[in-house]
């Protein structure tokens, strides 16, 4: 037993309580924010070379026994996705030195964002059903702040919107989490995978995957769940957008992943072929928004729809190429996506709006930028070598291998939607008549450029170097594909 | 005892329902605090009901005759959570209203087109 497990989720938490103390020290707040994301990456790190050398990290609350004590559970994947979110909140600190104000500085921006990365991250961790509401909260009750953060006319709109619509799926989780505890008797995951199987009676237990589908989908932004995330999302700044497209829907798609491994698999014939044909259907939902809007936002916000399709679509095939391409293409979303919102962001503070129509003729006056985008926009199509290739070979090769072969086609001739809504923005933002720009100063331009780059940087590797990758990928997807080494790993402590 | 309670229940969704489908904000936040109710109750009513020993074990005392103690702890989180985020949901309302001049929210629809 090691408390390893434990830091992603109490150094964030510890610096933000720390944070809320000083909040018109900007110096101080942007070091503090900054020293809080890197420990947490650093021990994020620790832990992830921890799980691969010694298997899975179970931590039990209290030291009471599996079943009744509140288990903290590290994987490979939860530990992979551990790593990645405290990355990309490393990244979203440092970019939004330049972008998000002073005014939003002094009013306790810094502590929302760590607040939000201990939510994500004890999301991630934890082991137990009810413990899982409870972090989704915790990163819900920071969303809110942040979606609302500055108090503008659009923000207080959307944010009323954001918090019904999750207001309402929290209620149904309750709803969900009781019934489930009417049936088993246990809230443990890995207690649940264990009696769940014991369970004759079938039918209603499908009746609760469902409700969880539902749950975490409108977390994820499933179709038809996914009505709010566009409007929502374009409504707070840019790092704020950056920070909710990587890491939120993303906790909804890890929390179905786990959910649909792990325990919901007593009729696999049903759940996992709704989910298959929900997944499909959304990435088709996802890809009519990305061609409909001349919004760079907008369609960058669609593109987060459609990876959420696409990772649930590897998954519902529930073999070893499905599941594995899934876990990697959910990192390499999670990271280009937000690098996307920070090229954009960019392209929108330079040319001072979001519309497209309005832009052109950027590349003479910025190409780093325009190559940098370009390089982003392939990674997120999937061209090889980049992130985006490897990932959803495997996804599409489980497809085939799996009973939904259609699924996989829809994918590839979706790959192409995909890659023009991205080289549209590039295409009217970067090529064509020069329009006029905002002055922009160069420190300013830096700062935001090359926290940026270096994401690009790694994803480029992260695709490049996939096959270094790969044996952590592959030990993710086989304790997802084998539930037995997580039950064990949480029964031996 | 665990029927009417689950009419109880039902009738709470239905209220919350009825209200959220109306356009004031105010009863929106109502119907978003009787929704919270019935899945609280819910919780409590899943756990089974009954049994009147205080749950600690002791000689004499089986598993029967007390009621189950974790869903009463996990009803106890939940309410915790819902009020928090029901009084963020209270202020913003209020500072939307400040701030847009309506609690209608026939007028709140639309995107930034239309700002």
């Amino acid at each position: 037993m090691s408390n390893l497990l434990l830091f992603p989720i109490i150094i964030p938490l510890i610096m933000a309580t720390i944070l809320m103390l000083f909040p018109n020290k900007i110096k101080m707040q942007r070091l503090f924010a900054l020293l809080g994301a890197l420990a947490t990456l650093t021990s994020s790190l620790f832990l992830l070379f921890k799980v691969y050398n010694d298997g899975i990290q179970v931590v039990t609350l209290g030291s009471w026994p599996a079943p009744f004590g509140i288990s903290m559970v590290s994987d490979l994947f939860s530990a992979l996705l551990v790593v990645t979110t405290s990355l990309i909140v490393l990244f979203v600190v440092l970019y939004s030195f330049p972008t998000i104000g002073i005014k939003r500085e002094q009013s306790f921006y810094y502590p929302a964002v760590l607040f939000l990365l201990t939510g994500v991250n004890g999301a991630f961790t934890t082991g137990d059903i009810f413990n899982l509401f409870v972090f989704v909260e915790v990163l819900l009750m920071a969303s809110y702040t942040l979606i609302v953060h500055g108090g503008e006319r659009q923000q207080l709109r959307e944010s009323i919107k954001y918090l019904l619509v999750n207001i309402i799926s929290s209620a149904l989780f309750v709803v969900a989490v009781a019934l489930l505890y009417s049936v088993t008797g246990t809230l443990n995951m890995a207690d649940l995978a264990i009696k769940i199987p014991q369970i004759e009676n079938t039918g209603i237990l499908t009746v609760i995957a469902v409700l969880f589908l539902v749950v975490f989908g409108f977390k994820a932004a499933i179709f038809p769940l996914y009505f709010w995330l566009p409007a929502s999302y374009h409504a707070p700044p840019m790092p704020i957008l950056a920070l909710f497209g990587a890491l939120l829907t993303k906790v909804g798609v890890y929390a179905i992943m786990r959910t649909y491994t792990l325990f919901f698999t007593m009729n696999v014939g049903f759940t996992h072929e709704l989910l298959a044909i929900i997944a499909i259907l959304t990435i088709l939902a996802g890809c009519v928004g990305a061609l409909a809007y001349f919004d760079v936002k907008k369609i960058i916000i669609y593109n987060i729809i459609i990876a959420v399709g696409v990772i649930l679509f590897g998954v519902s095939q529930l073999n070893e190429a499905g599941v594995q391409g899934s876990i990697l293409y959910l990192i390499h979303d999670m990271m280009i996506k937000a690098v996307l919102f920070f090229l954009v962001g960019i392209v929108a503070v330079i040319f001072g709006t979001s519309n497209l129509r309005k832009m052109g003729g950027l590349m003479k006056t910025y190409p780093v930028l325009g190559w940098t985008y370009l390089v982003a926009a392939f990674g997120l199509a999937g061209i090889p070598p980049l992130s985006g290739f490897p990932g959803k070979l495997l996804i599409v090769q489980g497809g085939f291998e799996g009973p939904q072969f259609w699924g996989s086609i829809v994918i590839l001739a979706t790959s192409l939607i995909v890659l023009l809504s991205a080289v549209r923005i590039f295409i009217y933002a970067f090529w064509g008549e020069p329009v006029e720009t905002k002055p922009l100063k160069k420190s300013a331009y830096q700062a935001m450029l090359i926290p940026s780059m270096i994401l690009v940087a790694i994803t480029v590797f992260f695709g490049v170097g996939a096959e270094l990758f790969m044996p952590f990928v592959s030990g993710a997807a086989e304790v997802l594909l084998n539930p037995t080494l997580y039950i064990e790993a949480v029964f031996k402590e | 005892m665990e029927i009417i309670m689950s009419v109880v229940i039902g009738f709470l969704f239905m209220a919350a329902v009825y209200l959220m489908l109306s356009k004031s904000l105010i009863r929106i936040i109502i119907g978003t605090g009787l929704l919270s109710h019935g899945a609280h109750l819910l919780l409590l009513t899943m756990g089974g009901l009954g049994g009147e020993s205080p749950p600690v074990v002791a000689d004499g005392v089986s598993v029967s005759d007390y009621a189950d103690p974790l869903p009463q702890a996990l009803i106890l989180t939940a309410i915790v959570i819902s009020f928090a985020v029901t009084s963020f949901f209270l202020v913003v309302a209020y500072r939307a209203y400040q701030e847009l001049g309506t609690d209608n929210m026939e007028l709140l629809k639309g995107t930034e087109d239309h700002e």
